[in-house]
């Protein structure tokens, strides 16, 4: 590349440079606009997450971060390098905590499913109401956004308590006799659950089915098919990338759960987002702590990467 | 495409012939909105029917009243003798071709043109052998394993004609078959079409608001507006014989005069307009003295530069005002002394030599037209 120097005139060549400036600036732009997204988790999420890495491989100790150090000087140009193991081996051999992993996905799959259930139908009505019905649906369906999340959970510990309003009701309209035991129970949770995560369903299906033509359950009619038939071969296939990213959606932060299972479980359920707060906080285990939310991490990353190599290469031989 | 009226070709002209479709008295409301209103029509075996009118005349509506995804509000829909009114779209004899298509995008393009015959539980082989006929129809073999979103537009109206055809249904209904492809191969999609329907002989009932298409696909065609029917006859009838004036403004150009009727007699009519007297050599019954419309087509009119040997009527002189070179023809405004300008199309029968045309900007021309070219129009 010629630096300008060949073009006798000054003008010209100040004309080149301020060009070559401005085509400079036009690219950084470009990877500037790239990169912050990038930047964002890197900073974000790859960072913390090679900080809890390195501390689930430390060991406890009675100091101040409460764990050891992985690189140390030994002196003499030595590096000391220590990775320990124990906590996972710990974890896996711990039929407490394989328990309560397997209890978590459960409770979690079993909530999706439901907020599927119930979703899945409300998001159709959504779209198939008129104009101004929908725009009211939709609002009902953020509205509970408005209100903290921590103060909805403990109003439903009012509704389902031993005295609670439901079974207040239920005794005082002579239903039954002694109260229903819902609070402190698995129950409790999949409402808890279902009723919070219920619009993280229903909002991905809603914009999936909004975009759906109408024309094609018209022409599965005119080509012969029943209602139910048309549902099954047309309108549930196309809704599938919808009901994919509202499952999502639901189960990887349900799995996680903290609060709820806390407040509406009790100690009678246990999820994995109570244990790793009793043992960051409770027993200031952070090692361990942190071993098993990477654990937790491989458990919902996995499937979803795998799902989407298959989703990949099914586009792939589409085309 | 002229139609002789022999009742061979023309069943609607054959008083014993039963007509697959009969619509009788058939009304359609949106709250207020009347979208059909109380049309009759009967269609017969073999036809393509065009419904041909602007937006909002109801042409779509009475089109999915015959599909089923409308309801009539009052009057009856019986095809092949049967009364549909409860019959569901899923359960009637018809099939139709959406003006989007409406292919299933998971399918491929054979699973699409399979899905019908699946419905009815045809044998697997057999739902082979037709899917295969079909897409040979249609020329599209080679593309069965394709989904929709990898066909252009004119391979995908091809399969949705393919998708309709394939059940062999009493009636076709296509809703602006065309209207999605570009103007060339609109043209030669319009003659396919034709071609296949006298293939198949299913009887096509075609939804349309380009008076083109319409002309060309035809049988017979109902000119709809405000939700009635304005006229239904052939395309000749329907371009040289207009009944009132907004058929012959609404299919093709025409130049609409008001005019009173000076002389009414068996063998012809005589009217004063704007543009003279013009003598129709059609008679007519219309009043003497009544105020109407006469419409003459652009086409219809000579242009001279000398003066006629004889002066009379049907007649008129001018000065070119404008002129629009389309290559084939020219379209020239004329505009009278009264200042009134009459639209005047001639073919450019020859090249012009000296690169100039012979007719040219501000030239006094003379127009004259025969005694049979002039058209009585009513409201």
């Amino acid at each position: 590349m010629s630096e300008g120097g060949q073009i006798g005139s000054n003008g010209l060549k100040g004309a080149g440079l301020m060009r070559r400036f401005s085509d400079f600036l036009q690219s950084a732009w470009k990877t500037i606009v790239v990169f912050i997204p990038y930047a964002w988790l890197l900073i974000f999420f790859l960072f913390p997450f090679f900080i809890v890495a390195k501390i689930s491989l430390a060991e406890i100790t009675i100091a101040s971060p409460p764990f050891t150090k992985m690189i140390e000087w030994a002196g003499n140009g030595i590096v000391n390098i220590r990775l320990v193991f124990d906590n996972y081996s710990y974890i896996l051999s711990d039929s407490l905590y394989y328990k309560t992993y397997l209890n978590s996905l459960k409770i979690s799959l079993i909530s999706t499913v439901m907020c599927l259930l119930i979703g899945y139908p409300m998001a159709y009505g959504i779209v198939r109401s008129g104009p101004v019905a929908k725009r009211v649906l939709l609002f009902m369906i953020i509205l509970p956004f408005w209100t903290s999340f921590l103060l909805r959970v403990y109003a439903w510990m009012g509704l389902l308590a031993d005295q609670g309003t439901i079974n207040n009701l239920l005794i005082g309209l002579g239903i039954i006799d002694e109260p229903i035991r819902m609070l402190y129970t698995e129950f409790a949770v999949f409402v808890g659950v279902v009723y919070t995560y219920l619009p993280f369903m229903i909002l991905p299906l809603y914009a999936n089915m909004e975009k759906l033509d109408g024309s094609l359950t018209e022409a599965a009619a005119d080509l012969g098919s029943k209602p139910t038939n048309t549902f099954f071969k047309v309108t549930l296939p196309l809704t599938y990338p919808g009901i994919v990213a509202g499952s999502l959606l639901v189960f990887i932060p349900a799995t996680g759960e903290y609060v709820i299972p806390d407040l509406l479980g009790g100690g009678n359920v246990l999820m994995i987002g109570r244990l790793l707060f009793n043992e960051f906080f409770s027993n200031t285990d952070w090692p361990v702590a942190s071993a098993v939310a990477i654990i937790l991490l491989f458990l919902l990353v996995l499937p979803m990467t795998i799902y989407q190599y298959y989703q990949a290469k099914a586009v792939e031989e589409g085309q | 495409m002229t139609v002789e009226p022999n009742a061979g070709d023309s069943p609607w002209l054959d008083r014993d012939a039963e007509p697959i479709v009969q619509i009788k008295n058939v009304t359609k409301k949106f709250g207020d909105f009347t979208a059909v209103n109380g049309v009759d029509l009967d269609i017969y075996k073999g036809e393509l029917f065009c419904l041909l009118g602007g937006s909002g005349c109801g042409k779509t509506t009475l089109l999915r009243m015959l599909a089923g995804f409308e309801t009539p509000t009052s009057g009856n829909i019986l095809i092949d003798g049967g009364d549909m009114s409860t019959v569901p779209p899923y359960e009637r004899p018809t099939n139709m071709m959406f003006q989007s298509y409406a292919l299933f995008p998971h399918m491929t393009v054979e699973k699409n043109i399979a899905f019908g015959l699946q419905q009815d539980k045809v044998p697997r082989s057999e739902i082979d052998d037709r899917v295969h006929d079909v897409l040979q129809l249609v020329e599209l073999q080679d593309y069965k394993k394709r989904k929709p979103q990898q066909l252009s537009g004119g391979q995908r109206q091809r399969v949705a004609l393919a998708r309709a055809l394939v059940k062999k249904p009493k009636l076709l209904l296509l809703d602006e078959p065309l209207g999605a492809l570009d103007k060339r191969l609109r043209k030669q999609t319009q003659f396919e079409l034709a071609n296949i329907q006298e293939q198949v002989g299913i009887t096509f009932i075609v939804v349309t608001h380009d008076q083109e298409e319409a002309m060309t696909l035809s049988t017979r065609i109902a000119v709809m507006d405000a939700g009635k029917f304005v006229q239904i006859g052939t395309p000749t009838e329907i371009y040289e014989f207009p009944e009132t004036r907004f058929v012959a403004d609404f299919i093709g150009s025409a130049n609409i005069l008001d005019g009173r009727v000076i002389e009414d007699s068996s063998s012809h009519v005589k009217v004063a307009t704007d543009l003279g007297e013009i003598f129709i050599d059609q008679g007519q019954s219309v009043r003497s003295g009544s105020q109407i419309w006469v419409g003459i087509r652009p086409e219809k009119i000579q242009l001279n530069k000398k003066p006629p040997k004889k002066s009379g009527t049907n007649q008129a002189i001018g000065i070119v005002d404008d002129i629009g070179y389309l290559g084939d023809s020219s379209i020239y405004k004329i505009r009278l002394e009264s200042g009134l300008i009459i639209e005047v199309a001639a073919p450019n029968l020859t090249r012009p030599m000296d690169r100039e045309h012979h007719i040219t900007w501000e030239d006094t021309v003379y127009l004259n037209w025969a005694p049979s070219s002039a058209m009585l129009l009513h409201a």
